[in-house]
């Protein structure tokens, strides 16, 4: 084989100098999109440029083939500045199809690069969509550059060599539409080129076909007279560090990880399969020499109550859902609370209510996190910002939940979860140590074991079974403090409501206090979970064109952070974004009887930049 | 080691908990073996877990001195998971009864027995939701008058012990709460399999259900009516003066004595792979046979705990203890100065 430089020769064509660059690939769910889009954000990160990454798919494995339902498409932004969403507007859009022009095109900047397939525009192909003419024909492609490029049929050209059948061959178009952008991108080839030996290995055939296809896309692009010049992006100024691609599921699962080495505990999680949290228990499944167990439980409750279980016993004990799978642990989280026992749930958030969009994403789910539970269940809830940010989160989560010697929940959403940021290792030496400890056995001396004895945090004691002389039972039956037995008196259940919520309210002198972005006065933004990048994005370009506009971005919603109030008084007027109806607004006018404004979007789509801009303008 | 460790002794194993199920109750006798049989067996307390759903059953935690959890309704199973498998150093006992188990709990109840966690399971069967005051369970019968069936249940049974062996159960097994031997050995029995030990209890609530299992506790008629199954021995009862035949795939009663002796009868055989005979003798029910009493079932699979705790171990033996440093930078990674 030789060398990917000899292969892929750099261009002799023009190249224009570009601060970022936004691109959508779009397709058929079975055209390889979700591939194409990961190996271009992930050479654009080891090109040191910052990216982010927005994959968008349907809920069915394989929708009718050619339709509009079964468009799979990913959206990535890598740029030379610091950026912090997946872009608004596309430079570029790749369209494997009829139907992914049409439901994609309305994102496309006017004079933006349109890449078509045009062996997919025949009359089949048009009837699937739903269309009766050809959109390449009728006027709708005039506003951009629009380049038609016969991949189905170069590509088969391109892979003759390797006798694959015509079914198969076609099955490397996604190579060949990734020759080209990278070509276009001048995108280093070498990590996919890696990529395509680590996966096709043992198919020497389909590997070559796949590298064939992606060098005829590349040597397309620098023989086609379409295309007058290339594009570069140069790095990004990122703090110095040694880098590499997340995405949020792999971070939360890697901070979990971590938060039990930390801690000295082996993980133990227990899951039910569910879109879009699923990818956390593939994660954690495949580090079992951390001392991680995974159990795939029968259903949600079992998840959740295998959790209490494994806490009960001294593990760091993990559960994992999302909206509806939530809804289903209520009564199992609410024994957590009653049992005091520390452990992390983890809702990754999709459009709702009732089984509502599975592969969209929505911050819906708050209320539910704070009060869906009977009775009076108060439980800390932290919501991951980003990506990267996940790792962090589930770390602070363990700390409070073992400080505190309860529950806590880390909201993420599908945003976050799919998407994909440059994240700076870190070094293992300076993450916190947490210390986790339980009380030494005893002989019996006559004295009673305590086991809701408080210290200085309300936490009460983590007696483990196996502990001689500590025996004792717990149980969702209200307690009496300090001896735990089964108490129906009136003060005492009182007492341990508000001892319970009291707890909780002291994890706000554990967190962060609230960071403001901007002037002292006027609006403050503010902002929670995955909306923290187009909302940050956003209230910078206001501050550009002068506004006196600040942002808040709140990670921990229970306790808000001590010096919330504080910060929300210096302002007239406080915006609240939030994909959904005003969850976090109604809390933030509860807590603070302050007239907080919304911004409300429920599309199972993020906010973009530019409508952030306009909304928070007119706020 | 153990030989330094204090004998305990049955009233160790008991809380300083005031024991509250109704006077006359069945669970008192099946606490009291309970006990019996740990300081039989040589339990130790701190390693000893009790866990519950809810119900009159599920209070049972409360009133032993071992570690215990009183969880949520039907859940018990899954709870009990977690610390198996975290925990395989704890010996750890599920307690629920027939709304608990059978009704919402159903599902769990399932898989752990598919799953062969090393836990022992008693189920306490009375027939009726006793805590919620009398509306019909389960494993009531068709036409039980109950509070919420004026007119009688039409809701067909389910059988416990079939629906274990439906869930692969490894170790299948019933009794009776006043056959206070029986039930001791039983109870040890489970105790001492590797795998999920199911034990149905026959147990009676006086209160809403009186009497439900009379013709198998009655020392009157408890001969006629059921059967002790011993592995390796044929089915004899009545005082040796009746045995079970089997006629095709169906058993029959038949005497003893004339054309019929004991090697015609059915020979009882735990240890048989399939559980096709299990089956058959979970099936005799009253009053058209004895019912069966004992274990059904004891064969030997790998326990879920030993699953995933060998795989935790072949990993680490495998790739070395987990290194974080090595797995954040597992892929592609980049340098920025």
């Amino acid at each position: 084989m030789t060398t990917s430089t000899e292969q892929f020769p750099p261009t002799s064509k023009p190249s224009e100098s570009v601060s970022g660059v936004t691109v959508r690939l779009a397709g058929d769910s079975g055209d390889g999109m979700q591939l194409l889009g990961t190996q271009l954000t992930n050479t654009s990160a080891l090109s040191g440029n910052d990216v982010a990454t927005f994959p968008d798919f349907p809920a069915e494995i394989r929708a009718p083939r050619g339709t509009r339902a079964g468009v799979s498409g990913f959206q990535v932004q890598f740029s030379s500045d610091e950026i912090f969403t997946p872009g608004d507007g596309l430079d570029a859009l790749v369209c494997m199809n009829p139907a992914a022009l049409v439901t994609n095109i309305g994102d496309l900047k006017k004079s933006g690069i349109l890449i078509v397939n045009s062996d997919s525009f025949e009359s089949k192909d048009l009837k699937l969509a739903k269309l009766e003419n050809s959109p390449l024909e009728d006027g709708t492609t005039d506003p951009y550059r629009t380049i038609h490029v016969p991949m189905t049929k170069l590509t088969r050209g391109a892979v003759e060599s390797t006798g694959l059948s015509t079914k198969f061959a076609d099955r490397c178009k996604n190579f060949f539409a990734m020759g080209l952008v990278f070509w276009l991108y001048g995108r280093d080839v070498e990590p996919t080129l890696r990529f395509i030996n680590a996966k096709f290995g043992n198919k020497p055939e389909v590997a070559e076909a796949n590298r064939l296809a992606l060098k005829a896309g590349w040597n397309y692009g620098e023989t086609t007279e379409d295309f007058a010049s290339t594009y570069q992006v140069s790095a990004a100024e990122l703090p110095a560090g040694v880098y590499r691609n997340v995405m949020g599921n792999q971070a939360l699962s890697w901070g979990l990880i971590s938060a039990a080495k930390l801690s000295g505990k082996e993980l133990f999680l227990g899951s039910y399969p569910i879109t879009p949290a699923s990818d956390i228990l593939h994660e954690l499944s495949k580090h079992k020499n951390f001392g991680v167990r995974t159990f795939q439980a029968e259903d949600e409750i079992a998840a959740v109550c295998s959790a209490v279980g494994a806490a009960f016993g001294g593990s760091m004990a993990v559960t994992t859902s999302s909206g509806p799978g939530i809804a289903l642990k209520g009564e199992g989280l609410g024994l957590g609370l009653m049992l005091e026992l520390p452990m992390i749930v983890i809702d990754v958030q999709r459009g709702g209510p009732s089984t509502g969009l599975p592969t969209k994403t929505e911050q819906s789910d708050l209320l539910m996190a704070m009060y869906g539970r009977n009775g009076e269940s108060p439980l800390p809830v932290v919501a991951a910002q980003s990506p990267a940010d996940c790792f962090r989160t589930a770390i602070e989560a363990w700390q409070v939940a073992t400080k505190f010697m309860v529950p806590v929940v880390i909201l993420s959403d599908g945003y976050i979860a799919n998407g994909a940021e440059p994240w700076r290792i870190p070094d293992v030496g300076t993450l916190p140590k947490i210390e986790v400890s339980h009380p030494a056995g005893r002989e019996p001396d006559g004295t009673q074991f305590l086991p809701y004895e408080r210290n200085e945090d309300l936490a009460r004691p983590w007696a483990i079974p196996g502990t001689e002389g500590l025996m004792h039972r717990v149980g969702g039956l209200e307690k009496e403090d300090g001896t735990g037995n089964v108490s129906y008196d009136p003060d005492n259940h009182q007492h341990m409501v508000e001892t319970r919520a009291k707890k909780i309210a002291n994890a706000a002198s554990f967190i962060d206090p609230l960071e403001v972005d901007g002037p002292e006065s006027g609006t403050l933004v503010v902002s929670w979970g995955g909306t923290y990048g187009a909302c940050r994005t956003a209230v910078k370009t206001l501050q550009e064109k002068g506004q006196n506009v600040a942002h808040a971005h709140m990670r921990w919603i229970h306790p808000f952070p001590a010096n919330t109030e504080e910060v929300f008084r210096r302002y007239d007027k406080i915006v609240v974004p939030e994909l959904n109806s005003g969850q976090l607004r109604l809390m933030i006018r509860n807590e603070f009887l302050i007239d907080a404004v919304g911004i409300n979007k429920i599309k199972g789509k993020p906010f973009s930049v530019s409508e952030l801009v306009d909304e928070i303008e007119s706020a | 080691m153990n030989a330094e460790l204090p004998v305990l002794k049955a009233k160790d194993f008991e809380s300083d908990q005031d024991v509250r199920w109704c006077p006359g109750c069945g669970d008192y006798s099946i606490l009291a073996q309970m006990k019996k049989v740990l300081a039989e067996i040589g339990a130790r307390q701190e390693s000893t877990v009790f866990i519950s759903g809810i119900g009159c059953s599920s209070r049972f935690p409360y009133y032993m001195n071992t570690y215990g959890m009183h969880s949520i309704h039907g859940r018990a199973p899954a709870f009990a998971t977690g610390l198996k498998t975290t925990r395989p150093d704890l010996d750890v006992w599920v307690i629920t009864g027939d709304g608990d188990a059978l009704s919402i709990g159903g599902n769990h109840l399932m898989h752990v027995i598919r799953r062969n966690l090393d836990i022992n399971i008693v189920l306490f069967n009375n027939s009726i939701y006793g805590l919620t005051k009398g509306q019909y369970s389960p494993t009531s019968k068709v036409g039980a008058v109950t509070k919420s069936t004026p007119r009688g249940s039409i809701d067909h049974p389910l059988n416990p012990l079939q629906v274990a062996l439906a869930a692969e159960g490894t170790f299948v097994a019933r009794s009776v709460d006043s056959s206070i031997k029986h039930l001791m050995a039983t109870l040890k029995r489970a105790s001492q399999h590797r795998g999920t030990s199911f034990v149905e209890v026959y147990q009676n609530c006086n209160v809403f259900n009186d009497g439900a299992w009379d013709y198998a506790k009655a020392k009157a008629t408890k001969d006629q009516t059921t059967v002790v199954l011993e592995h390796g021995k044929p089915l004899v009862f009545d005082g040796g003066t009746k045995g079970i035949r089997l006629n095709g795939f169906m058993p029959e009663v038949v005497e003893i004595g004339g054309d019929v002796s004991e090697s015609d009868l059915l020979v009882h055989d735990e240890k048989a792979t399939e559980p096709h005979l299990a089956n058959i003798l979970s099936r005799m029910r009253h009053p058209q046979f004895p019912e069966p009493i004992g274990v059904f079932r004891a064969i030997e699979r790998t326990t879920y705990n030993d699953g995933v705790n060998e795989q935790v171990a072949d990993a680490r033996g495998e790739q070395g203890e987990g290194d974080l440093a090595k797995m954040y930078t597992s892929g592609d990674t980049w340098t920025v100065a």
